[in-house]
């Protein structure tokens, strides 16, 4: 009888307790329907308020980058709100500049919808799309670069502009219990509209890099979110310098794919830099490109080539090897793609050769 | 139970000075510790608590006095005032940000982390030991929010005041934290030559 009265009491208080809570938000986390004006009118979405921004949107199939899940950690989904969205918070704080700050740069994460909010998003955002998609090829490229080819499923095309960029969404394994997503640049050609490329370096430790090179395998469906970023060629010019190193190859090879598949007359330096033999890759493809394309010039160049690796090719830093090629980049475009050290240095260099800084694109990574 | 009723204002202020919950009976200590580095942030964090401790208090009154005395539940009281606690957390910051959503941005962030504050638990706890009645309870529950409040607030105070000054290696963080909270704590307690609760 005692046993009963207890579970009784303490589940009965519980239940109250939770009744109130559900009450209290369906009450008070109430705020109706509430209108979101994007771009000045452009788009208008009736939404329900009282979620994130970031949530009400990705309702709505506006996907706006994030790579926390709306934790405030990675600071991805900054939106200008033009008004409605109440003051700054402590969480958005460390993320945004002081000329953000002024320019009403929120994050979309943060801001919870509780009237009608006007903001101003990129127009790319809207072609940001979720993807169903397959795995269907892993290939081996370097001792830690793996290849992965991807079919889309639900939608089942995709537009993209070469260069861009996509992110994966991991499952939980081992001993990670949480969902990651990161982003990856396409390797393939925009002209391949049910397939997308991703060529990933592997990363000790890192939670997603573990997650594609050991864990995801033929078969197994992933979701994507993209295409996304704002690396992709602009086509004001006639030249073109592209430096890459690792996996920073994708974009550039995508970049290039498109620029013969559409037949467009550019010149085309590809400075490729790795430290040996075993860290080059596609060299047969590039290689044969060149052949075919005499506008194309194809440059691998090692830093420390093994006396084995038998390297007939440019030896030194990859931004010394591009002197000897390059001298004056005044009417030149360069894209760069690589860790933040390889690219400051190669913006170093090639402002040094007169090329103009509004015309070097890179992406970090 | 024939001890003599104590005034609730001796009460109130005893809980502030000299019967403090963190200075006296060190609860609610980590993120005292913790959350002491800046005075805005301490100093919200202090309002925090003294708005959830007095509703808690109240709330784990009513419940002690209406269903845990009547049904015979005493020894259940640490679960259900926990739970008590929990659920009246969530409520108040739905409330907060319906209907203060100012305070509720300065203080939003704390909320959540105030739930596992031992001293909320605390209070509730003393209000049963000490059989306080319902007067004595709510301003119990003030007194000892704002004694929590004060301490905090002037911790991070003085701790961003030495923070100016050299700190041998050793005593930077927890240690000299440490050595401040003892400080205050005597000052606390030399006034209790004017009032206590015990």
């Amino acid at each position: 009888m005692e046993i009963l009265i207890t579970i009784i009491s303490v589940s009965g208080i519980a239940t109250l307790l939770a009744i109130l809570i559900v009450l209290a938000d369906k009450f008070l986390n109430n705020y109706g329907q509430c209108n979101i004006s994007i771009n000045d009118g452009d788009k208008k979405l009736v939404v329900q308020g009282g979620q994130s921004l970031l949530s009400s949107l990705g309702e709505q199939k506006i996907y706006i980058p994030s790579a926390c899940g709306g934790k405030a950690t990675c600071g991805l989904c900054k939106v200008k709100v033009i008004n409605g969205a109440g003051p700054l918070l402590p969480t958005e704080e460390p993320f945004l500049t002081k000329q953000e700050r002024l320019d009403g740069v929120r994050l979309s994460c943060q801001v919870k919808i509780k009237n009608d909010i006007s903001i101003v998003i990129p127009e790319e955002y809207f072609s940001i799309k979720q993807y169903k998609a397959t795995v269907m090829k892993i290939t081996d490229k370097t001792h830690d670069i793996k290849e992965f080819s991807f079919r889309l499923d639900d939608p089942n095309t995709i537009d993209f502009k070469a260069g861009q960029y996509m992110q994966i969404e991991t499952k939980p394994y081992g001993k990670i219990k949480e969902k990651a997503i990161r982003a990856y640049s396409i390797s393939s050609s925009p002209s391949d509209k049910n397939h997308i490329e991703l060529i990933v370096r592997r990363v000790q430790g890192g939670v997603c890099t573990t997650y594609m090179h050991d864990y995801l395998k033929v078969g197994d469906q992933v979701t994507l979110t993209g295409p996304q970023g704002d690396f992709y060629r602009r086509d004001d010019s006639q030249s073109y310098i592209f430096m890459a190193g690792g996996s920073g190859l994708a974009p550039i090879k995508s970049i290039v794919m498109d620029i013969i598949e559409k037949k467009l007359d550019k010149e085309m330096y590809f400075f490729f830099g790795a430290v040996t033999k075993k860290d080059l890759y596609y060299i047969d493809y590039f290689t044969q490109l060149e052949k075919d394309y005499p506008k194309f010039h194809y440059i691998p160049a090692l830093s420390g080539p093994l006396p084995e690796d038998n390297w007939k090719g440019e030896v030194g830093l990859v931004t010394n090897v591009m002197l000897q090629h390059i001298k004056d980049g005044s009417t030149m475009h360069a894209y760069l793609c690589g860790s933040p050290g390889m690219i400051n240095a190669c913006i170093n260099v090639l402002t040094g050769v007169s090329f103009r800084e509004e015309k070097i694109f890179y992406d970090k990574f | 139970m024939n001890a003599p009723v104590i005034n609730p204002f001796i009460i109130f202020f005893a809980s502030i000075i000299t019967s403090n919950m963190v200075l006296s009976n060190f609860l609610g200590m980590c993120s005292f510790i913790s959350v002491s580095n800046e005075f805005k942030t301490a100093s919200g964090l202090g309002k925090s608590v003294t708005l959830v401790m007095v509703f808690t208090t109240i709330i784990n009154y009513v419940v002690y006095k209406f269903i845990i005395l009547p049904l015979n539940l005493e020894y259940l009281r640490y679960v259900i005032f926990i739970i008590v606690i929990a659920a009246s957390v969530q409520i108040i910051e739905l409330v907060m940000d319906r209907y203060l959503p100012d305070l509720h941005i300065k203080l939003g962030i704390f909320l959540p982390l105030i739930t596992v504050n031992c001293a909320i638990l605390g209070i509730s706890l003393f209000m049963v030991i000490r059989n306080y009645n319902f007067w004595q309870t709510l301003l119990f529950g003030l007194g000892s929010g704002l004694g929590w409040w004060l301490a905090i607030a002037t911790l991070a105070a003085i701790k961003e005041k030495i923070g100016k000054n050299k700190i041998p290696e050793g005593l930077k963080g927890p240690g000299l934290t440490f050595i401040i909270t003892g400080l205050m704590a005597l000052a606390f307690i030399g006034l209790s030559g004017i009032f206590v609760i015990k």
